[in-house]
């Protein structure tokens, strides 16, 4: 008998709701016009960006429609508000970030050290992924322009104190920006309550379409386009509007609203009875990240002594998608940064699996996942040397090459 | 996700001599540093005849090293000492229908397990020379340290240079900038350790990179006196004989399976199978074919096996 597919992998990507695609469907064939142009096919497409954008204000807590930005995705946000702050923060030339940043972050202040653009500052965070306030703190200075810390993480859910950072980046004089890719949508946010500058977001990862993301800017932060050339979204980013895209996003970021509740409770229960579940029934197991403070809809396990990859593998034959931290899933086979920034011990780093719910998800779905994986790992630590020594101090040493 | 071939799917999915081997007569405990894999290899050996009799496995790794690990044995069980030791890590990856150029370190750490538990059997202390990097070169898999080991050894200091003794970046070209990333990086620490002279070293930037023009494949002028269907075969062999040593070196090969008129059937192996570039080799061997034989040859891969 043929089970349904699980998919537990919505930190990945997220399908896109049929409500939003429903949205989206009138802006291909019927509602083409630009909305810069004088017709009306245009001014009608106009009316649609101008509801998405009020939509994803309301998710935001912004305090002005204005602030939203669409960009192409997270990664494009992220650029744009690092390497706007560079020019527009004149005489400083720092960055801040974290050891657990997404490639979108670390990827391009790497660049700009390498390429003496800039000096940056990684601040390292502690077994738990937590970051370290103290090294924060130091680091922070009148060289200062920017600094960038993620909202939560991608790969343990662990959720960073942003407003707290950002008032300590404020008194520095510094702009503070938050990669939010995976925390929109999934938790709360009053952006005009906080001191927050700039925030990226990705639609794919709330139910809505890929290819389309914004940079929240708060009225007075200077920015500097990353894409010159239209006037399109008050000349800050040029290009045509993504209309379908723009469109399908407001309505997922209404849509995610309307969830929210949901998220914090139903969503939140099915993460906490699969990993009570897992640490309990499989031994030399544990949660990694912050547990007290994270997203309610992931959790990360380390299964001791065996490797990411095939654990996948398997899990893929019962039909369940998760991911891991494993070198051998990656392209470049670089085991997770995030996990060695918390000094997760390789072999249990290698056999971290990622979780991640979403409203789609239900009960079946856990008690299918808990049904398979005991008999998955009991087979992978038949197999691995390291398992049957484990007892034995040094018992099995290869030779690295 | 890897695309990972068939067989390998079907060794990690039912691996065959996983487990403990009591009584082993050799035991090699090896490691990949770049993915952190490792491998622990167990033979049973007849003391007389030398033959391995029995050879068991225990590996931490993903799919395909756990795979690797599993043609291992299967590949030395029945086999002597000396002519498992000939058998090489393309022969695992070849046994596995090939692995992607990324995974090919899963087939090294067979090898290298292999030679530690023989050096074990014979009571010697294996000591491995061999190191590896993050991988440069996708479509040849060519990796950092052999980009830099051959950097040192020829004293280059040129990415052209590079591309011709390693091969790396003459494909598709993407992996230029992180050729000379090693380049500048090999360079400046050999300028440092006084093995070069500082204005030799590669300065990034400093000559810039033109696309290099399209060959123009002249068809050579038809031959006066036609060549007999012996004579063309003839040829055709001794082509492609010529051919397959650079095909070996990228862990391919091929081999002529028959003519028919004006159409040459060869089959390709080894990494050539399931490489997005057998099309590029399967034109370079009919260039190669043509210029040699003067007549307008169609080349055509024979179907290939899994």
């Amino acid at each position: 008998m043929a089970n349904d597919p699980v998919y537990v992998d919505n930190n990945a990507t997220t399908r896109c709701d049929p409500r939003v695609v429903e949205a989206m469907m009138p802006y291909f064939c019927e509602q083409f016009g630009n909305a810069s142009s004088m017709h009306a096919f245009g001014s009608e497409v106009g009316g649609a960006l101008a509801t998405a954008r009020k939509q994803l204000q309301e998710l935001l807590g912004a305090e002005f429609d204005h602030e939203i930005v669409y960009t192409s995705g997270g990664t494009e946000a992220d650029n744009m508000a690092i390497l706007s702050a560079l020019e527009t923060q004149k005489g400083r030339d720092e960055i801040i970030t974290s050891a657990v940043e997404h490639p979108a972050v670390l990827s391009l202040v790497a660049h700009l050290e390498k390429t003496g653009q800039a000096k940056v500052h990684i601040i390292p965070v502690d077994a738990k992924g937590r970051l370290d306030m103290e090294a924060y703190r130091k680091a922070l200075g009148p060289r200062t322009a920017i600094v960038s810390i993620m909202w939560a993480n991608n790969e343990t859910g662990t959720i960073f104190p942003v407003a707290k950072l950002a008032e300590m980046a404020h008194e520095a004089g510094a702009l503070f920006h938050t990669d939010a890719v995976q925390a929109v949508g999934k938790i709360p946010m009053d952006l005009k309550a906080t001191e927050i500058d700039m925030l990226s977001l990705s639609g794919h990862k709330l139910h809505g379409p890929k290819g389309v993301g914004a940079l929240y800017v708060r009225k007075g932060v200077r920015l500097r386009p990353l894409v010159r050339g239209g006037h399109q979204e008050r000349g800050r980013r040029a290009g045509t509007e993504n209309a379908p895209g723009i469109i399908g996003l407001g309505r997922a970021a209404q849509l995610a609203g309307e969830y929210m509740a949901e998220e914090q409770t139903r969503v939140a229960a099915l993460r906490d009875r699969l990993e009570e579940w897992l640490l309990g029934a499989i031994s030399h197991s544990f949660a990694t990240g912050d547990v007290e403070s994270r997203l309610p809809n992931t959790a990360n396990v380390a299964f001791e002594y065996i490797e990411g990859e095939a654990i996948l593998l398997l899990m893929n034959r019962e039909g369940i998608a998760a991911s891991s931290g494993s070198a051998c899933t990656s392209g470049s086979l670089e085991p997770s940064h995030v996990l060695r920034a918390m000094n997760v011990p390789y072999t249990a780093a290698h056999g971290a699996i990622r979780f991640s719910f979403s409203r789609e998800n239900t009960e079946a779905d856990v008690d299918r996942v808990l049904e398979v994986m005991p008999q998955i790992i009991a087979r992978l630590r038949e197999m691995s040397p390291f398992w049957r020594e484990r007892e034995k101090e040094g018992a099995f040493n290869p030779t690295y090459a | 996700m890897w695309e990972y071939s068939e067989k390998v799917k079907d060794y990690f999915f039912n691996p065959k001599n996983s487990g403990v081997l009591e009584d082993a007569d050799g035991v090699g405990d090896v490691g990949a540093i770049s993915c952190g894999d490792a491998l622990r290899l167990m033979i049973k050996v007849e003391p007389v005849s030398q033959v391995i009799t029995e050879a068991k496995f225990q590996t931490f790794g993903c799919g395909s090293a756990i795979a690797s690990s599993s043609a291992l044995t299967e590949l030395i069980i029945g086999k002597t000492i000396e002519q498992a030791m000939q058998i090489s890590n393309q022969d695992i990856a070849d046994f596995l229908g090939g692995l992607p150029p990324e995974k090919m370190h899963c087939s090294v750490m067979g090898y290298e397990a292999l030679q530690a538990a023989v050096a074990n059997y014979r009571g010697v202390e294996w000591v491995d020379d061999h190191e590896e990097g993050a991988l440069i070169c996708k479509c040849f898999g060519v990796d950092e340290g052999m980009i830099e080991r051959t950097i040192r050894a020829n004293t280059l200091t040129a990415v052209e240079e590079i591309t011709n003794f390693t091969k790396a970046g003459g494909s598709c070209a993407t992996c230029v900038e992180g050729i000379e990333a090693v380049l500048e990086r090999v360079n400046a620490q050999m300028v440092e350790e006084g093995i070069l002279i500082a204005h030799e070293a590669f300065v990034p930037g400093a000559v810039p990179v033109f696309a290099k023009p399209k060959k123009v494949v002249v068809k050579p002028p038809e031959s006066t006196a036609p060549l007999t269907t012996l004579q063309k075969i003839k040829l055709i062999e001794e082509t492609i004989a010529d051919i397959r040593p650079s095909l070996q070196r990228d862990g391919g090969d091929c081999e002529l399976i028959d003519v028919e008129g004006n159409r040459v059937i060869v089959k390709l192996t080894g990494a050539c199978v399931g490489c997005h570039l057998s099309g590029a080799t399967i034109e370079g061997v009919q260039a190669r074919l043509v210029e040699a034989v003067g007549v307008p040859l169609l080349v055509i891969p024979a179907a290939p096996v899994h």
